[in-house]
């Protein structure tokens, strides 16, 4: 298509100076480069279309008025119904526009625009408190200034509800089921502080940690709960009498659960599963509430118990954490109960009490549990329900954990499952926090352990004394445990967070002073890859730099980045995600031949996205930087060279995006040659996206009235020689593309641009190009991967086509109205669907658009551009012309609509008579008897197989009576007269 | 509503030992004032011995329990019969604790066919219109520290196919070697039982290690004796198959009134055992046995 069109166009424009344009140069390459052999199809086919008088109806003017009727209407004689018997049914009525004051109605339809008083209420103004009206106020006496003004309206009535004494709140402080003391309460939340303070506030709360596994370990294999609930006997059982009989119940209990109802849940879903288990946390809770001490023990060995099951192994993890969640419920249980029975009325025990403190009814309920833990039958739920009442032990004797903690260590042992043994050991950690900071401390140069602490901490803690673990990374021993990975993990905190000021710079040194020695690729590059984001954090590009080089220095040998990718692009994303500045980025020395080692084709488009992504993300101005301008092409030229027949759409448009948004960004000021050539290299560089060139085409129409804003529509010769070669530009660049809704559309703007800046020849070519290529529009097209009839567009095109040609002058070299009868040929001839009334809407705005023409003065104009208003000034020939276009148009509306009655369709036929007497009365002049009547005509028409609303039909009515009052439009009142409104019966 | 009887021991682990004082005190608490009859305190001291049926034989057993030794007994009046006011009236109460006679005070103990259980109860008669009201509550008799040193005595024990006893087809074993060592068989009765086990090689996966504390009772009466093991609780200490060569804890805690330091009289004896069980796959049970004393130092 592309070389088509462009010979059409030096064919049809020998005007225009595309050669002598210097900017232009690269349009006449492509014109030169893309001619082929096909060249003479396009015109051929233009003229024979033309030159057929004989066969279209709307051809020059000469030929028109002799020739309407003649071959046209005999064509129609093929047709079901003879042109004969429509003129000779229905008089032929000639039409009559009516005579426009455009701006006159303009006025009197324009809402009356009402001054607005300050302080006025309106729906838009922003709330603003001004300073008078809070000086007004403050005299009145008032103190509350804002409140008091307009603004009062929008205070948010739920917001006053939040200062913390909303009913609910206010209940729930006041209705704490604990009955304990006020003291108790806040010396617990002082004991919870202080338990912090222990650890240290950087300490990573288990809380954290907590919901990333649950959001982490899923599944969706089905699941199962397997619980041995013993019968309800002992119900009244309570933990402070060691009667015999209870006792020995309890145990029985306790032993009964192999016997004693089981339940087995299978097939649960794991929201099920989550369900259940947050279920039987609060029944332990209920439980506990109402004095079921030994049901609740059930409930937590039952619990501790599923977690020696592994089989949906991938939810282990979650699992583990929620039902350690029911365990850490049950053990606070047990403290709190405990520690309540030390509280008399007079004391409360101190924060850090000592056994001797805690009194003997304490100490023997707490016995009581250990004791009653002790005979659990099953390793596991033993082992998780002891830990869990660990902290227990300090009620008993001071040295009581450290003593339980190496004994329960050992205890794990005896779990044959792996993976059940070393959860339950994480659990054992977790439970003892505090306890596990002072040995990691003391045992600080294991390389394993330093190694877990790094892992386990907050990255806070570890980036405070990151000299310190550096410092005891270097005298760590290596064997079995690589110190590049003690440095990964020590990066890894130092990404998340800072050290001290004064330390990082050498925090730095001495970490890549050992991370450069690595011989092995692969654990360098790990180890890099977490240090590029310390680095892009706190240092300059020089080090960033000096950082890059070391990379690629390491892995160019023996092509190691091959095997490194997925490093070498977070090492990437780190970079861009630091320096958003990309002509700093760009000047970081190394970036590029960085960029070099990504040689995978897939690997290397994958990081050119990323880095488009951030500049369109991070880029605030537009920039000319060549630095940025020619690295830039450069990644969205790799993009786009990614693409081929394989590539999936949304692949292409995310693409196509990227580059868009690189497009949009580059800007030479005024430097407008600059920027045009920078369009044509950009089209020959991403030919192969359709949207990019999209863009293209209006990046370079809007350069053209950018052009034209700056000359202030007074174009020199060479800005005008400048905006021939975008609309060149634009010419040759639009029929490449796929789209035939965008190959239209562009055109018609494109057009509208040329007009706009006087360049009319190119105006019309655009415009005929436009209308050639309507017949190639499918019935159907594909709109987001569905097919969709194609003419709610079309007609959508049209109207705003006709809008546009009302403008466009005549070329003196061809006849009257030549666009609008191409136009309307086109029209005739194109397959329209069956039972579709678009064709005879498109006519009916046909008609306003020759009512608009007729007018004296048109409705809007072109700056500079004279249309045909001026052009005719009114002339009759070109009025007659006009008229008769609307005769055959009118006598094309009213066949259409006799065709509607016999076709039983009637309803179509009412609305589009109705649409029609709309138009009349819109456009026509009805002191024309003919087109009175045949108003009158069309208004029966409407009604006569009462089809019409009549709500419509009185409305229109009334619109009527209501022009009739105007002056010039008197004539209304008569023809409001023989308009009857037919009453539904 | 109504009246209630409670009453409190002095010590909260309600634990005495021969010679020392019980006291504690009865409490009385109503919403109105309560008539009665009198209000005594009994304490009572009792080794109930059941005869087993496997040994004697349904009937024999139902019927002839042997009658219940009392090894201490005393009664007082504490309240003379008149009117409690309403609210809550604590009555103190003192007992010496000793042994009716030359009996010792055995230890309190809970068995199947050997029981030892001292009690305090509390009767309140009321007239003809009001039942009488009657509480009752278990004290704990601690023996007194045994003399003489508490010598521990460690075993050290190898399992193998070889080692076993009542196997029919030792070639179907599969081989296994257990090592282990127990800390001492003479146990204090307040102290875990404590040792290692390894399972140094074993052909067959491992299901399960316990540890069964058995208690063995003798009763001894006119028609000759009865003696029975049963199991007091299983303790397990190793779950599934463990790892090979490291060595798993063997550690069980005493349960409180379910043992006591080992008794020998001249009617009952009350002795323990623990057995090491080792589970295999699929179906093997092996058992070690190990006769345990228990002391109280």
């Amino acid at each position: 298509m592309a070389p088509a069109e462009v010979v059409t166009w030096a064919v049809r424009s020998g005007q225009l100076p595309l050669t002598s344009m210097a900017s232009a140069e690269n349009e006449v390459c492509a014109v030169r480069k893309v001619a082929c052999p096909s060249q003479t199809w396009r015109p051929q086919k233009v003229q024979c279309g033309l030159s057929g008088a004989g066969q279209v109806p709307f051809t020059n003017m000469a030929a028109g008025v002799e020739g309407r009727g003649g071959v046209w209407m005999g064509s129609r004689a093929d047709g079901p119904r003879t042109s004969g018997h429509v003129t000779g049914k229905m008089a032929v009525f000639p039409w009559h526009s009516r005579n426009r004051n455009y701006k006159a109605e303009f006025a009197s339809c324009r809402l009356e625009a009402v001054p607005l008083e300050f302080g006025d209420y309106h729906p838009l103004k922003p709330i603003t408190v001004t300073e008078s009206k809070t000086k007004k106020v403050n005299r009145k006496g008032s103190t509350s200034s804002t409140s008091s003004s307009s603004s009062s309206s929008m205070v948010d009535p739920l917001s006053s509800v939040l200062d913390g004494t909303d009913p609910l709140s206010m209940f729930a402080a006041t209705a704490d089921p604990v009955a304990l003391a006020a003291a108790t309460d806040s010396s617990r939340r002082k004991r919870d502080r202080d338990d912090n303070s222990v650890v240290g506030s950087d300490f990573e709360p288990w809380a954290n940690k907590r919901g990333e596994i649950l959001a982490r370990y899923t599944t969706t294999e089905k699941l199962s709960i397997n619980l041995f609930m013993g019968s309800e006997k002992g119900k009244a059982g309570t933990a402070t009498l060691a009667m015999s009989e209870k006792v020995r119940t309890r145990l029985e209990e306790l032993d009964d659960f192999e016997e004693g109802s089981q339940k087995e849940l299978l097939n649960l879903t794991q929201q099920d599963y989550v369900n259940r288990i947050e279920e039987l946390n609060q029944s332990l809770k209920d439980a506990w509430a109402s004095d079921q001490k030994v049901k609740a023990l059930k409930i937590v060995i039952q619990c501790s118990k599923l977690l020696s099951d592994t089989s949906v192994i991938q939810f282990y993890p979650s699992k583990f954490v929620l039902i350690t969640d029911i365990l850490d419920t049950f053990g606070k249980l047990v403290y709190e109960r405990i520690f309540s029975m030390c509280v008399d009325n007079r004391s409360v025990l101190p924060d850090h009490f000592s056994p001797e403190n805690a009194n003997d009814t304490a100490k023997e309920t707490c016995l009581n549990w250990f004791f009653k833990i002790a005979s659990i039958r099953e390793l596991i739920p033993r082992f998780y329900v002891e830990a869990s009442i660990l902290k227990c032990n300090k009620f008993l004797s001071k040295t009581g954990i450290s003593e339980c903690l190496p004994r329960l260590t050992c205890m794990i042992r005896g779990i044959g499952d792996p993976l059940v043994s070393v959860y339950a050991r994480a659990y054992l950690c977790r439970a003892l926090l505090t306890e596990m900071m002072e040995r990691c401390k003391k045992l600080g140069n294991n390389a394993l352990l330093l190694n877990s602490v790094m892992s386990a901490f907050r990255a806070e803690f570890i980036a405070t004394r990151s000299m310190d673990f550096i410092g005891m990374i270097k005298e760590c021993d290596e064997s079995g445990f690589p110190k590049h990975l003690l440095f990964r993990s020590l990066g890894l905190n130092l990404a998340l967070a800072d050290p001290p000021e004064s330390d990082r710079l050498q925090i730095l040194n001495e970490a890549w002073k050992v991370i450069t020695k690595l011989k092995n690729p692969q654990d360098y590059i790990n180890c890099a890859e977490v240090w590029v984001e310390y680095t892009c954090k706190h240092f300059t590009k020089r080090e960033v730099n000096t950082v890059l080089a070391d990379v690629i220095k390491h892995m160019t040998p023996d092509r190691a980045f091959e095997d490194s990718y997925p490093q070498l692009q977070l090492i990437i994303k780190k970079v861009i995600a630091h320096f958003h500045d990309f002509s700093v980025l760009f000047s970081v020395e190394k970036f590029l031949p960085f960029l070099d080692m990504f040689q995978k084709e897939s690997v290397r488009v994958e990081v050119c996205k990323c880095i488009m992504d951030a500049f369109i993300k991070h880029q605030q101005e537009p920039t000319k930087d060549p630095v940025i301008l020619n690295a830039l092409l450069h990644v969205c030229k790799t993009m786009h060279d990614s693409v081929n027949a394989l590539t999936l759409e949304d692949e292409k448009r995310m693409l196509s995006h990227l580059i868009n948004g690189f497009i949009k960004m580059v800007s030479f000021g005024r430097d407008f040659e600059q920027q045009l050539s920078f369009y044509v290299e950009s089209r020959s560089m991403f030919c192969n996206l359709e949207p990019v060139l999209v863009q293209l085409i209006h990046s370079v129409n809007r350069l053209a009235m950018e052009t034209r804003k700056l000359m202030k529509g007074n174009h020199s010769r060479k800005t005008a020689a400048f905006v021939r070669a975008c609309v060149a530009y634009c010419f040759i660049t639009i029929p490449s593309l796929a789209g035939i809704f965008t190959r239209l559309n562009l055109y018609l703007h494109s057009g509208q641009v040329a007009l706009a800046n006087q360049c009319l020849s190119q105006a019309d070519a655009f415009f005929k190009a436009a209308i050639s290529l309507i017949p190639e529009v499918p019935k159907m097209i594909n709109i987001d991967g569905k097919m969709r009839p194609s003419e709610s567009f079309l007609l959508e095109f049209l109207c705003n086509f006709f809008s546009t040609l009302l403008i466009v002058p005549d070329h003196p070299e061809h006849g009257v109205l030549f666009l609008v009868r191409e136009l309307l040929n086109v029209i005739q001839d194109y397959t329209w669907e069956d039972n579709s009334d678009e064709k005879i809407r498109i006519y009916t705005c046909v008609l306003h658009l020759l009512s608009a023409m007729s007018q004296e003065t048109y409705l809007y104009h072109i700056d500079k551009v004279d249309s045909n208003d001026s052009l005719y000034g009114g002339d009759s020939k070109f009025l007659a012309e006009n008229n008769k276009l609307c005769e055959t148009v009118m006598a094309q509306i009213l066949e259409h609509l006799k065709t509607l009655a016999k076709d039983e369709a009637l309803k179509r036929q009412s609305s589009l008579g109705l649409s029609f007497f709309n138009s009349i009365l819109a456009h026509g002049d009805l002191r024309n008897n003919k087109l009175n009547q045949l108003s009158v005509n069309l208004w029966h028409l409407a009604q006569r197989h009462g089809c019409a609303d009549t709500r419509t039909m009185v409305k229109t009515l009334e619109y009527i009576k209501k022009q009739s009052k105007q002056p010039d439009m008197t004539h209304l009142t008569e023809l409001a007269l023989r308009l009857p409104l037919q009453t539904r019966t | 509503m109504g009246t209630a009887v409670d009453i409190k021991i002095k010590r909260a682990n309600k634990v005495y030992h021969a010679g020392e004082v019980l006291s504690g005190v009865v409490v009385i608490s109503s919403k109105d004032s309560v008539q009665h009859q009198g209000v005594s305190l009994t304490m009572e001291g009792t080794v109930n011995l059941q005869l087993s049926a496997k040994s004697v034989g349904v009937f024999e057993a139902f019927y002839n329990s042997v009658k219940p030794i009392q090894i201490i007994h005393s009664t007082i009046e504490m309240v003379k019969p008149g009117k409690f006011p309403s609210g809550k009236t604590e009555i103190p109460f003192e007992f010496p604790l000793r042994a009716k006679g030359n009996k010792a005070l055995y230890e309190t103990y809970h068995g199947v066919f050997v029981n030892i259980q001292y009690t305090l109860r509390c009767d309140m008669r009321r007239s003809l219109l009001a039942k009488d009201l009657t509480k009752t509550c278990e004290f704990i008799v601690h023996s007194a520290p045994q003399k003489g040193k508490f010598t521990p005595s460690p075993v050290d024990f190898t399992i193998t196919p070889e080692t076993l006893q009542n196997v029919k087809e030792r070639a179907l074993l599969p081989k296994f070697l257990l090592r282990g060592h127990l800390n001492s068989t003479n146990c204090v009765i307040t102290q875990p039982l404590t040792g290692e086990l390894v399972v140094e090689s074993s052909e067959a996966a491992i299901r399960s290690v316990e540890l069964q504390l058995v208690r063995v009772e003798t009763c001894g009466c006119a028609e000759g004796y009865a003696r029975d093991a049963t199991e007091i609780q299983n303790i397990q200490i190793a779950d599934g198959d463990v790892c090979r060569g490291l060595s798993v804890p063997i550690y069980m805690v005493f349960p409180r009134l379910f043992t006591c330091p080992t008794l020998e009289t001249t009617n009952f004896k009350v002795e323990f055992e623990v057995n090491i069980v080792v589970l295999l796959h699929p179906d093997h049970l092996i058992t070690e046995n190990f006769p345990l004393k228990l002391c109280r130092i």
